[in-house]
């Protein structure tokens, strides 16, 4: 599948080691990956295990120590001054002085485009992710959940291929995220871009991905990949089937395998 | 006496009722208010104690009368003491006082009413946020003047605030002048200056490393210099006139808004910054629509405290030479003359001039750093 379509994202040995004053953190050790246009990759594992230092790294906010890795066939520098990607943070970090609609323009003022191109691109990101009517708001007049979905919105009006997601969904309520996961499907299959996802609920990752993969702390590695078997189209019962909770049990096996906590 | 039959139908409500109603007792035991001969007249004192009996009844009345009758009752029987005192200056006995005190109360008492008062239109609210400091000053000013004259405290000491009243009132020209000389030219442009230098500096030392560990201690010492030991050096520099007191200023306000901006520039997130850099988003594009404006609410507080400390800068340093008008300068000859009413005059145009200008520039924080949780509430 992977080999099929070229490859987005591709790791190689790749390693990254943080200089702490406790002496050397190895974050990351020996990540092979690769993930193909139009994928939807979950990243699962407990604390410390380095998927977010992954993800970070893959969007050049982190440089690694060793090995190699591509985005789009480019370093991730350049990736990111040609602004490969969209980034969407554990909280909205949306500016507060600016509206919804200001905050969704911000990337677009960064590149220059015309106040027409973003007038056009505004309204049909915020359309995207249910958010019309609220142009004129603060972010701070909104609920976390429209928060997060603006600040979605802002990763996707720039109109990057790759979709990187780090917890987005983590300080939401159980309730506005299932429905925040359905909308997020529904986007992906609509633009059919590809997106990383960094998580660490298990239901989470195997409603949303077609892949997923498992990673263990001390050091940070990837200890299981997982192919989904489930259809494209997923309906939010799609978790009470016996083919979900298959994978899912499969997910928990390889998180509980990668454990080496000594207590 | 009539109004000590109407004493026992007076009912209180409240304990700043009941504290008039007992100095009003104190006050019959203490007869007569003042020692001087002619005194209080005998309908003037009966109306005195009328008013006051009045406001203390008042809370037996629907609330929007008895705040009338509060407000008038005290303030009332405040001006009659206060205008009977003329020509018995500095004979006040206890009587006076703790009708005075009475007085106070049920002023008290009439700001407490005020303040549970749940406002229905805007027009009302933004009426009643006047109101209560309103009163709460005139009663610093009633009491200081009841006091000042009462006693009969000298002149020089502390004049009482109608003799500074009329002493503005009388000089009006000169006062314009001094304001003009000191405010409007020293203390405006050192401000503008000194400010905007602090703050150009703040962005060449986030940009260029070197400076920030080269600059930043030297600011830190030009804040430290005494500025009676600058004023002089600076008047030998740029002359009498007000280039020198805006020199003065200018270093004044120059370090607090260097301090601030340093650190309002610092004040954004780790993940706002991220995420300007995934935009891969230059320099000078993170600071204009991020960090800047969420140093802002750092710059305004240097902006506030400039506005006070170019004020004192500017007056200070005119005590070191100036052609002859100013506020410093008029303050220091003033004193020389034994002037105190003109010296307590130029105080007092002073501090309106310091709260308008502190104001205006939190008028322009509310409008621009809105966003903020202080500002917007919560």
């Amino acid at each position: 599948m992977t080999g099929a379509s070229p490859a987005v994202v591709s790791a190689s040995k790749l390693g990254l080691t943080f200089q702490t004053n406790d002496g050397p953190v190895q974050a990351l050790s020996n990540v092979d990956l690769t993930i193909g246009k139009g994928e939807f990759v979950s990243f699962i594992g407990p604390s410390g295990c380095g998927k977010t230092t992954l993800l970070r790294v893959i969007a050049d906010l982190e440089k690694p120590t060793s090995g190699a890795i591509s985005v789009n066939g480019m370093t991730p520098e350049q990736a990111r001054q040609r602004r490969a990607y969209g980034y969407v943070f554990q909280a909205a970090a949306l500016y507060p002085w600016r509206t919804i609609e200001r905050n969704v323009a911000l990337p677009l003022e960064i590149m220059g485009l015309s106040r027409a191109e973003q007038a056009a691109r505004i309204k049909r990101t915020l359309d995207l992710v249910n958010l019309s009517g609220f142009e004129k708001k603060y972010p701070w007049q909104l609920s976390g959940g429209m928060q997060q979905r603006a600040s979605i919105a802002r990763a996707l009006a720039f109109d990057a291929d790759l979709l990187l997601m780090d917890e987005p969904f983590g300080a939401l309520d159980e309730i506005v995220r299932d429905h925040l996961n359905e909308q997020l499907l529904e986007l992906w299959e609509r633009t059919n871009k590809t997106i990383c996802f960094v998580t660490h609920s298990i239901p989470e990752a195997v409603y949303l991905s077609t892949r997923i993969i498992v990673m263990s702390p001390r050091p940070g590695r990837v200890s299981d990949v997982i192919e989904s078997t489930l259809p494209k189209k997923r309906p939010l019962d799609i978790r009470e089937t016996p083919e979900f909770l298959a994978i899912a049990a499969r997910v928990r096996d390889g998180l509980r395998a990668g454990h080496s906590y000594d207590d | 006496m009539s109004s000590l039959l109407s004493l026992s139908s007076i009912t209180p409500r409240s304990w700043q009722g009941y504290a008039a109603l007992i100095l009003l007792v104190g006050a019959l035991l203490l007869w007569p208010l003042v020692s001087a001969t002619p005194g209080y007249g005998m309908a003037t004192t009966v109306l005195i104690f009328i008013l006051l009996l009045m406001a203390i009844e008042a809370d037996n009345f629907p609330p929007m009368i008895g705040v009338v009758l509060l407000f008038l009752g005290a303030h009332g029987a405040a001006w009659m003491l206060l205008a009977g005192i003329t020509g018995n200056e500095g004979s006040a006995r206890g009587s006076f006082y703790l009708l005075l005190v009475a007085a106070w109360f049920l002023a008290w008492r009439c700001v407490t009413v005020l303040s549970s008062v749940r406002p229905t239109s805007r027009w009302a609210s933004t009426a009643l946020r006047l109101i209560i400091p309103a009163i709460f000053g005139a009663w610093i000013l009633i009491i200081w003047e009841a006091v000042t004259r009462g006693a009969g405290i000298p002149f020089i000491l502390l004049p009482p605030p109608s003799a500074i009243g009329a002493r503005i009132v009388g000089s009006l020209p000169v006062l314009g002048a001094d304001v003009r000389q000191t405010i409007f030219k020293a203390v405006i442009f050192g401000y503008v200056v000194g400010s905007s230098a602090g703050f150009l500096v703040a962005i060449a030392a986030d940009r260029v490393p070197f400076l920030r560990r080269g600059l930043l201690p030297i600011g830190n010492m030009v804040s430290a210099l005494p500025i009676i030991g600058v004023a002089p050096i600076m008047v030998m520099w740029f002359g009498f006139d007000w280039q020198s007191k805006a020199a003065v200023v200018i270093i004044m306000t120059f370090f607090p808004m260097l301090v601030n901006t340093v650190a309002g520039l610092t004040a954004s997130g780790h993940m706002e910054r991220d995420l300007m850099r995934t935009y891969a988003s230059s320099y000078w594009q993170t600071l204009f629509k991020l960090r800047l404006p969420a140093a802002a609410p750092f710059i305004f507080n240097a902006l506030k405290i400039n506005s006070t400390l170019a004020l004192i800068g500017a007056i200070v340093a005119e005590f070191f030479g100036t052609p002859v008008v100013g506020m410093g300068f008029r303050i220091s000859t003033e004193v020389g003359r034994m002037n105190i009413d003109m010296v307590w005059a130029e105080i007092a145009v002073a501090a309106l001039a310091g709260s308008v200008f502190y104001g205006v520039v939190a008028l322009f924080e509310r409008a621009i750093t809105f966003w903020h949780p202080s500002v917007r509430g919560g």
